[in-house]
């Protein structure tokens, strides 16, 4: 059970299974990584990933999974996006400048699920082809991909 | 000798004029992959050379993407379980491990001991299985053809106890949400014991190998640096970081089934390189087998499923007699059982580092999100940092020493 942050970008946080949840301020989230890396000694970023939620709104949610070896302790961190944003993709600021780590995490969440980071290095597609149309881990796109379709569907 | 070729080459510069070098060796880029022998999988990375030398390396990834995160919202939880050994073909029990602990954090059901300990003993004998085939190719790609043989060797009799324990020699499926797939079967402790008796002996066997072996240990010593910090930054986990001193096992800082109750050391060395890493590894199959040494002598008796009837399925002679157990039967194989709705994340120590499985629930018989966390993702991305400025010959027992499997990378 991790101690309490306190930080502005902090709106809430939540205790679970054991596990500690932030819900922070998308437009802060760099200041708290750094202040969490520096400060509360969170020296790894143990990965990044989102959920979408549609056809609720705010639509996602963009989770930071934060470890520290020193305190022996885990910490989550949790952005809401809006997904009303369309044409344009959302966007949350990236944390590649705190963790280097973030920038295949973050390439995989633009690729999975079109969330853009700003200010990353090389946002560019990871797992998926280049030219792959669509983003495979929303809730709106089909199994099968766009590209195929059956005649029972 | 080498006077006469002195000779040689004067009697050519005399005679013939030859062009000026350039002052800088010429840069190239060279396409390791995405079907190279050496990188285990389908990896491609893009070398930049100066002479023999790597400027900078860009690993391209994704060619055995298959979507499995997808495919997860389409299963029920427990038949989910499946697609979890189909993310790292050598380590498919640690997969099953996790996604069952995650689950079974949102479900909040108590295992029992025996099945933890079946759990503990099954994901060691998962960890000598992959070290066993990191050594055996490793050594291959670097020239020790013998050790390819001896630890498939061993490693065919591991395949054979999955077989017993499950039917199947790779895609085991053995451990469930709610416990196990079956019981363990009768005789397995002669199996295991036989197994693990010879064991230590054959350990012995590949150390006197390659100990001493000149051609191993020049091109393993001082080979593939990279930084603790470094590491830590680019997120990399597991036997590198123990490889260069950093003490931190999660089974030993965040025990889960039960590890707590073994007695088992983390090795640790210091010298954080190619040689540093096979060490940790090596040893590390010594405390594996340790452990399951442990297992086979205090396994303790009782069930091996959890008393969850709205989870685990009934016995078939229950079902014949009682209502509850009939209805319980149907429920879960025509819809699969519900999870209260909530999110977990639950990390193990895996062969090659932090395996974590976040698992979101809205409360329905279907995963709403499973995300993983492989090790071989976040170990490749420490790739680039640690061939730039090592010759291209090294690259090959470099990226071998990180010990990644594709299937993990690109899920």
């Amino acid at each position: 059970m991790s101690q309490p942050v306190n930080h502005p970008a902090v709106l809430e946080t939540k205790q679970a299974f054991g596990e500690t949840t932030l819900i922070a301020d998308p437009a802060r989230i760099v200041d708290l990584c750094r202040h969490l890396k520096d400060s509360e000694k969170y020296i790894r970023l143990s990965g990044i990933t989102a959920v979408d939620l549609h056809p609720a709104e705010p639509r996602f949610e963009v989770i930071y999974h934060l470890h520290s070896i020193e305190k022996n302790q885990r910490l989550r961190l949790k952005c809401l996006l809006s997904g009303a944003t369309s044409p344009d993709i959302p966007e949350i600021d990236s944390v590649t400048g705190v963790w280097r780590s973030a920038n295949w995490y973050e390439r995989e969440v633009f690729d999975m699920f079109g969330i853009g980071f700003r200010n990353h290095p090389n946002l560019v597609r990871i797992l998926m082809p280049i030219d792959w149309e669509g983003h495979p881990l929303r809730k709106d796109y089909p199994v099968h991909g766009y590209k195929y379709s059956y005649p029972s569907e | 000798m080498k006077h006469s070729f002195e000779d040689h080459t004067s009697t050519i510069q005399a005679t013939q004029e030859i062009p000026a070098t350039p002052a800088a060796p010429r840069r190239m880029t060279l396409n390791m992959g995405p079907q190279h022998p050496s990188t285990h999988g389908v990896l491609r990375i893009v070398l930049e050379l100066e002479g023999e030398t790597i400027i900078s390396a860009a690993p391209d990834i994704g060619f055995l993407h298959t979507g499995i995160e997808k495919e997860f919202e389409q299963k029920n939880w427990q038949q989910a379980v499946t697609l979890t050994d189909r993310v790292d073909y050598l380590a498919n029990l640690s997969n099953n491990l996790v996604y069952a602990l995650a689950v079974e954090k949102l479900l909040q059901i108590e295992i029992p001991a025996r099945a933890q300990w079946t759990r503990v003993m099954m994901t060691e004998f998962s960890r000598l299985n992959s070290h066993l085939v990191w050594l055996g190719t490793h050594a291959l790609d670097i020239g020790a053809m013998t050790m390819f043989f001896y630890c498939f060797r061993e490693r065919e009799d591991i395949l054979r106890i999955f077989e017993m324990f499950s039917g199947q020699r790779m895609m085991t499926s053995y451990i469930r949400i709610g416990g196990l797939a079956l019981e363990p079967p009768r005789g397995w402790q002669q199996a295991v014991g036989k197994f693990i008796k010879a064991f230590p002996s054959k350990v012995d066997e590949y150390e006197e190998l390659l100990n001493a072996n000149p051609i191993w240990t020049r091109r393993t010593k001082g080979v593939g640096f990279i930084s603790l910090e470094d590491m830590l930054d680019l997120g990399v986990t597991g036997p590198m970081l123990r490889g260069a001193g950093l003490n931190w096992d999660i089974r030993k800082s965040e025990p889960y089934s039960s590890y707590d109750k073994f007695d088992f050391k983390v090795p640790v060395e210091t010298s954080n390189d190619v040689w540093s890493r096979y060490r940790v590894r090596i040893q590390e199959m010594r405390e594996s087998a340790k452990i399951i040494t442990q297992a086979l002598e205090g396994m303790p008796e009782g069930a091996w499923q959890a008393d969850a009837p709205h989870v685990v399925l009934p016995e078939r002679e229950k079902m014949k007699t009682q209502m509850e157990a009939l209805i319980y039967h149907f429920k879960i194989v025509t819809e699969g059982f519900r999870v209260p709705a909530g999110e977990a994340y639950q990390c193990i120590e895996a062969p090659r580092g932090e395996i974590g499985y976040y698992v979101v629930s809205d409360g329905t018989s279907k995963p709403y999100r499973v995300h993983m966390r492989t090790p071989s993702f976040g170990n490749l991305q420490g790739l680039p940092k640690m061939l730039e400025g090592i010759l291209i010959a090294d690259s090959i027992a470099a990226l071998g020493s990180m010990d990644f499997v594709l299937g993990d990378t690109d899920r």
